[in-house]
């Protein structure tokens, strides 16, 4: 178990760097000069990095390396109303720490999770990523984007869209979830069948 | 060579089997909307999610749109969503305040949070019509009957039928178990509501809520899956949070839910005994017991979280949690939907700790996230697509029919996982098609 963990951490570092050197367009240019004038790199394109190999993570379902990219105390919350500041206390969507996205990998990943034995996929797409403060001193970042995930289940398409704002911790091996907050345009209305895995 | 029986809802009836078609067949959905949506009373919602004078919340009885609204008097009334001028339904949104009164959109017509006409503009137009301003047909029409217990808001659409208590009879134990596990005797509704629709007919959920065969096949994955990381945390020293409990007491394996114990009391409700250990002896249940016993004394208090309740569900269109707190309000949307509308309350006067714990579990079973439900929302569609299949005409209820214990007043289980829960549910379907009220 402990084995397998650092190498999914592994693969993500490595991913990571591919990603770098990935052909990049014009983009934000002026909003991220400060960044890379305290810190001497593009921390922008680090972040949008990280946000689409969270993407892949999910489409992927490579499940480990998706909780892998949360810091060891980092949340994954999907609030269940917009104005909600907070998940504590409060009903929410999705209000998990590494322990619960654990039960909830076990439970997608165990051979007799009856509704996974129906085909599905998904799709992100990750746009409109801004820094919305960094701390000169720590590193630690806010970052908000947009995404939009299309999903097919069962013979069914269904789409979800919305924001997400990643609070991003530095570490020795770069930045790491501590609070992601996923609020979904559509996150109010019925739900034709449930989410089963992060949005 | 297959049965049909058409709308023959007697044939489709016997005592340990159902023909296919009550759940598949569209006639026989409407005849049920008829039948018996537009007869029992239905959960409308909770007092408190009205607080003030004009707050309302849409809200659907069988086929019919309605909205429950706070009166200047206090009182809450039901009413159906719709314009007694032209027809527009007169909200369009789930909730809200009325702010000065109800004004329809269309021609705005004015009413008072009762449903009593309060203007209608230019009414000279109406002056040697048959319409006459102040008659009743000039104000939005309430539902035939509402009640509330405990704070609890039914409404009927029929004159006729037995009062909200006689109707609810000893399955009132439900907000009565609620209640009275507040230090303050009364609970408030947590201002969310969770919606999930599923593709099945409505009678599979009703089912599916006491049956404690199925947890063990359906959830061992997330019970399992819960256990494992419950057991890693202790491992490390630590002490996982009881909503691990919750989960993984849905892997206990299916001989042991024959401990448990099934009522079915008359007009279909019924009620599942048991509980996981909801009773620890942790600081957070010891300080609850402490205010609890002050608001109540030792006796009472001990009677109180004495009482030994799983599921509570009040046919045809609820289903309870009294120990945690939660509900889900069940509406038909068709032959093969089915929505369910699912919300938590605090118990007045409690711990906010008691609180929190309760709240772990409407995130991880009841939110649209679930863990539990995706498994039998599955299910559910399976079973409603099998049912439309010709593979067969009967659904079987046949495990230990003819060994419940049964008395005027209630009908007992032999075991856990005896499906008596299923058969006294078609006794009332029964007695409900045939024209009871
Ligand atoms: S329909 Fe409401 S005022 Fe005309
Ligand atoms: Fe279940």
């Amino acid at each position: 178990m402990a084995r397998k963990a650092r190498t999914a951490r592994k693969s993500v570092a490595r991913k990571g760097a591919a990603g770098k050197a990935a052909p990049r367009k014009r983009m934000a240019a002026t909003a991220t000069a400060a960044a890379k004038a305290s810190n001497g790199h593009d921390t922008l394109r680090e972040v949008e990095q990280l946000l689409y190999r969270q993407a892949e993570c999910l489409d992927g379902k490579r499940w480990q390396d998706f909780i892998e990219l949360f810091a060891s105390d980092g949340t994954y919350w999907m609030p269940a109303a917009p104005e909600q500041t907070t998940g504590e206390g409060v009903p929410s969507i999705f209000w998990e720490d590494r322990d619960l996205m654990t039960v909830r990998l076990k439970r997608l990943t165990h051979p007799r999770a009856w509704s996974q034995r129906t085909a599905w996929g998904t799709n992100h797409v990750i746009g409109n990523v801004t820094i919305e403060r960094e701390d000169a001193r720590s590193g630690d970042l806010v970052v908000r984007s947009r995404f939009h995930m299309m999903e097919f289940r069962n013979d069914t398409t269904r789409h979800f869209a919305g924001s997400y704002v990643h609070h991003l911790k530095r570490t020795r091996d770069g930045h790491r979830i501590r609070l992601q907050r996923v609020d979904m345009v559509n996150a109010q209305g019925p739900y034709e069948y449930v989410l089963q895995a992060w949005v | 060579m297959a049965v049909d029986i058409g709308l023959d809802v007697v044939r489709a009836v016997e005592p340990d089997r159902v023909h296919r078609s009550v759940y598949s067949d569209p006639g026989i959905f409407e005849l049920e909307m008829e039948r018996i949506f537009n007869k029992v009373w239905t959960y409308v919602g909770h007092e408190s999610q009205v607080p003030n004078v004009g707050d309302y919340w849409t809200v659907q009885i069988g086929r019919q749109p309605m909205v429950m609204v706070r009166h200047a008097d206090r009182s809450v009334h039901v009413l159906y969503n719709r314009c007694p001028h032209r027809g527009a339904m007169l909200y369009g949104d789930r909730c809200g305040n009325v702010g000065k009164g109800i004004i329809c959109s269309y021609h705005s017509w004015q009413f008072d949070t009762d449903g009593s006409c309060k203007a209608i503009p230019l009414d000279k137009g109406y002056q040697g019509t048959r319409l006459t301003p102040g008659d009743d047909n000039t104000n939005i029409k309430a539902a035939a009957r509402v009640g509330s217990y405990r704070g609890f808001v039914f409404a009927s659409l029929s004159a006729d039928g037995p009062s909200l208590v006689d109707w609810l009879g000893p399955a009132k134990v439900a907000f009565d178990d609620m209640c009275d596990r507040a230090p303050e005797g009364e609970v408030e509704v947590v201002p969310t509501c969770f919606r999930v629709i599923q593709q099945s007919n409505w009678k599979i959920f009703l089912e599916n809520q006491l049956d404690s065969l199925h947890p063990a096949v359906t959830h061992e994955s997330t019970g399992r899956a819960a256990g494992e990381v419950e057991e890693e945390i202790s491992r490390k020293g630590g002490h996982a949070p009881l909503s691990y409990h919750f989960l993984s007491a849905f892997a206990t394996p299916i001989t042991k839910w024959d401990a448990f114990q099934t009522l079915g009391y008359p007009r279909g409700h019924c009620i599942l005994t048991g509980y996981m250990g909801l009773r620890p002896r942790d600081p957070d249940t010891l300080a609850y017991e402490k205010v609890m016993e002050k608001a109540y004394g030792k006796q009472r208090m001990e009677e109180i979280l004495g009482v030994n309740i799983h599921h509570v569900l009040l046919y045809p269109g609820l289903s309870v949690q009294s120990p945690l707190q939660q509900l889900r309000a069940v509406r038909p949307l068709g032959v093969d939907r089915t929505l369910t509308e699912i919300w938590h309350f605090r118990l007045k006067g409690a711990p906010e700790a008691i609180y929190r714990r309760a709240l772990g579990y409407y995130n991880l079973v009841n939110s649209p996230s679930t863990m539990v439900n995706a498994d039998d929302l599955w299910n559910f569609w399976k079973c409603h697509k099998g049912l439309e299949s010709e593979g067969g005409d009967w659904v079987s209820f046949h495990r230990n029919a003819g060994q419940d214990h049964e008395t005027k007043e209630v009908t007992t289980s032999v075991i856990g996982t005896s499906e008596q829960p299923m058969r006294n549910q078609f006794k009332a379907w029964t007695q409900y098609m045939n024209g009871a009220h």
